[in-house]
């Protein structure tokens, strides 16, 4: 005889929270969490106290106060009477500026030693392998300043290009390139010198319209016509025309030795190149194994099909291998372009004026308002690393495989 | 709740440490050592000599106050500071002390709450160039590259000066007095600017120091001293009397080789005796022992053989006296009585 028992009656007891599997996750998650903000709440109030022990208080107030310091590198105009903010931007600025730069010619490099390294001739695929393993194994710290030691060692300082006897003379009479940094010749706006860019600007949007139409003629009718040269032409021809014909209405300004250095011209501090050059190679070397990796990602059979359809390798490469490569490339790829900005940081090593050096060096430490200008610092890294990854992954969307 | 994030991570960075501020002395005394924040290496008054021992004038305040307070004239931790650590560091309670030519301005006496205890060099910022460059005033430096310490008061006073003589120029930050030799000797820079005697114990340590000139003029006031934290008065006290200690000393002509005979019994001087704890109770009123002036002007000398030894005419440095001289010799080294 079986008896049939109703089930029990679900009665929630406390022991339970930890017993039963359906709570216990909960009860766990629910004592991290209150263990974390306790521990928040502890070190957020350790710091308020000491800091109202040592009678100190959180204040922006001094970014409105002359800075009274002098910077060399500067995008924008700044003067020792200029406020800490204004520095502040012309080292945000220095910052962004040399790492665009560096972003730019790390993809360079490392696309081109990426591709080399699946050469078919020897000496160029080990030649890249060990231009990857050295410069992704050591500091990036150490090569900024092995650059600028160089840099600094080697190249003539601006007094060695003066008198009769010179020591050292400007590569064709314009180009100067001293210890001090490289002095190229600046570009001086005369009237009409507008209608010459204007021109250029047009030029370029022609050539980009010419290079659509040929692949809309190529698709629509098979028929393929010259891109290379009438491009080149297109993008020249009209815009020497131009300046030409208004009388050559942009000069040159050249470098000068007067005084103690090169004056006029546009000069490209030492710190900068060294800092430039370092991230680049050293981030280059990462980007290459990125791409390595990318193109070997590509099935072997896309380049034989394509081979077998006919096409040379060079378009091969552009049109099967690369497209399909770059969605494998950019995820790590951002995450160099981040690792640039990051590092740019140690421009303090060569005394290259970027926000790390104005605002937190200087300022910081000539005003004593560590906590202000730490927390600002985080601020502006924590949003130009998120901006930076926001655009590369609107671009990595644009060109990742489409599922139809 | 966000905020408190950001605070929280600051606080693990280092303000914690800032909570055992208060009662330096006894620490110092628990610990059995003064951490004592130093240059990372200026020859004369901070660097390590070939075998790793700091050696130096600010070296020796800081003997001087680990000898007063520990009975230990070696019972130092050397911390070397850059001009852009050192505050921090003093702050955040990693050093007791700072002896590292600091110049004592009003904005980090009052704003960043330190206490300056006295002035240990009176100096003022100077500027150094290559003879051949052929410049003979500080005026003729329109246009020319400085190499500057960054986080330092010279850095304020160079752009004040060249634009006070509306002369342009273009600084060339550097962080440590040797990153600015390495610079300088380079060509990277055409003069170097810092304190005078900064400048002259750096141009010392070159191969040809006579291809160097000092030029004439001095662009401000930079009185060095030893600092500590504001708010610990007791601590400020001995560091202060053990300077004023080392001073006096020498004014009344206590020596390190004299002092063994005049501490051995109270002499005719009523203020040596009270120095030297044979007479009176000046070390107990400081926390200290009664002989703590003696160990302190025995672990190097008095004021004036600190200077001697160290940067005086007969070191390579070469420093004359000048505004250092004891006041009774026209200069500006002065103690209050001891009494």
């Amino acid at each position: 005889m079986t008896t049939i028992t109703d089930p029990p009656k679900e009665s929630f007891r406390l022991s339970q929270l930890i017993y039963d599997t359906r709570y216990r996750s909960l009860t766990f998650q629910a004592i991290a969490a209150l263990v974390l903000a306790l521990s928040i709440w502890y070190l957020g109030n350790n710091l308020i106290q000491n800091l109202r022990a040592a009678g100190l208080n959180i204040s922006f107030d001094f970014l409105g106060d002359t800075a009274n310091y002098d910077i060399s590198q500067r995008l924008i105009e700044y003067d020792s009477q200029s406020s800490h903010a204004r520095a502040a931007i012309v080292g945000v600025l220095n910052t962004l500026l040399v790492a665009v730069l560096a972003c730019i010619t790390a993809t360079i490099f490392g696309v081109i030693a990426g591709v080399l390294r699946l050469s078919n001739n020897w000496l160029v695929r080990k030649l890249m392998a060990v231009y990857v393993e050295i410069f992704r194994n050591i500091p990036v710290l150490i090569w900024i300043i092995i650059i600028f030691t160089i840099m600094t060692a080697v190249l003539p300082g601006p007094r060695a290009f003066r008198g009769d006897d010179a020591t050292s003379s400007m590569v064709l009479g314009s180009f100067a390139f001293t210890n001090r940094g490289i002095y190229i010749p600046a570009p001086i706006w005369g009237p009409g010198s507008m209608v010459v860019v204007a021109t250029f600007i047009a030029s370029i949007v022609g050539v980009f319209a010419y290079r659509r139409y040929t692949t809309n003629l190529l698709y629509a009718t098979g028929r393929l016509l010259p891109v290379l040269w009438p491009s080149i032409a297109m993008l020249l021809l009209p815009t020497l025309l131009v300046f030409v014909i208004l009388g050559k209405p942009i000069g040159l300004d050249f470098p000068e030795l007067k005084g103690f250095n090169f004056q006029g011209g546009i000069k490209i501090g030492g710190p900068l190149i060294a800092l430039w050059f370092a991230l680049s190679i050293y981030t280059g070397a990462f980007i290459a194994e990125n791409v390595r990796a990318g193109i070997q990602a590509v099935s072997k059979g896309q380049t034989e099909a394509a081979s077998a359809l006919g096409l040379r390798p060079g378009r091969v490469m552009n049109l099967v291998i690369l497209p399909q490569a770059l969605r494998v490339i950019i995820p790590p790829l951002i995450s160099q372009y981040l690792n640039i900005t990051k590092n740019s940081s140690l421009a303090i090593a060569v005394g290259y004026a970027d926000i790390t050096a104005t605002l937190g060096g200087i300022t910081l430490n000539q005003t004593g308002r560590a906590i202000e200008c730490v927390l600002l610092l985080m601020l502006f890294y924590l949003t130009i690393s998120l901006l930076i990854s926001a655009f590369m992954n609107v671009y990595n969307s644009s060109i990742k495989l489409k599922e139809r | 709740m966000k905020k408190s994030v950001f605070f929280g991570a600051l606080t693990v960075a280092g303000l914690a440490a800032g909570a055992a501020a208060a009662g330096t002395l006894d620490d110092v005394k628990a610990r059995g050592k003064l951490n004592c924040g130093v240059t990372t290496g200026l020859v004369g008054f901070a660097a390590p000599d070939a075998n790793g021992k700091w050696e130096g004038f600010d070296v020796g305040v800081c003997r001087a106050v680990a000898a007063a307070v520990l009975g230990d004239a070696t019972a130092v931790e050397f911390v070397p500071t850059t001009g852009k650590t050192r505050f921090t560091a003093l702050a955040s309670g990693e050093i007791d002390m700072l002896a590292r030519n600091t110049t004592w301005t009003f904005s980090r006496d009052v704003d960043l709450k330190f206490t300056f205890v006295g002035v240990n060099y009176y100096d003022g910022q100077g500027f150094m160039v290559p003879k051949e460059l052929g410049v003979s005033s500080a005026k003729e430096l329109d246009g020319a590259t400085v190499c500057i310490q960054t986080g330092t008061t010279t850095e304020l006073n160079l752009a004040d000066f060249f634009r006070a003589n509306n002369i342009s120029y273009e600084p060339v930050p550097i962080e440590t007095n040797a990153e600015g030799q390495q610079q300088y000797l380079a060509g990277a820079c055409d003069t170097y600017t810092t304190d005078a005697s900064g400048l002259a114990a750096t141009r010392a340590t070159f191969e040809n120091p006579g291809d160097h000139v000092l030029l004439p003029e001095i662009i401000s006031k930079e009185p060095l001293g030893p600092l500590v934290r504001h708010g610990d008065n007791e601590w400020g006290d001995v560091v202060r009397w053990t300077l004023n200690a080392l001073i006096t000393a020498e004014e009344l002509g206590v020596t390190s080789t004299n002092i063994a005979e005049m501490s051995a019994a109270p002499g005719s001087n009523p203020e040596i005796n009270r120095l030297l704890g044979t007479e009176g109770n000046l070390g107990e009123m400081l926390g200290l022992s009664a002989d703590w002036a003696k160990n302190a002007i025995m672990a190097g000398g008095n004021y004036g053989e600190l200077f001697e030894q160290n940067i005086g005419e007969s070191t390579s440095i070469g420093l004359a006296r000048g505004l250092n001289a004891q006041w009774t010799e026209g200069g500006l080294i002065y103690s209050p009585p001891f009494r």
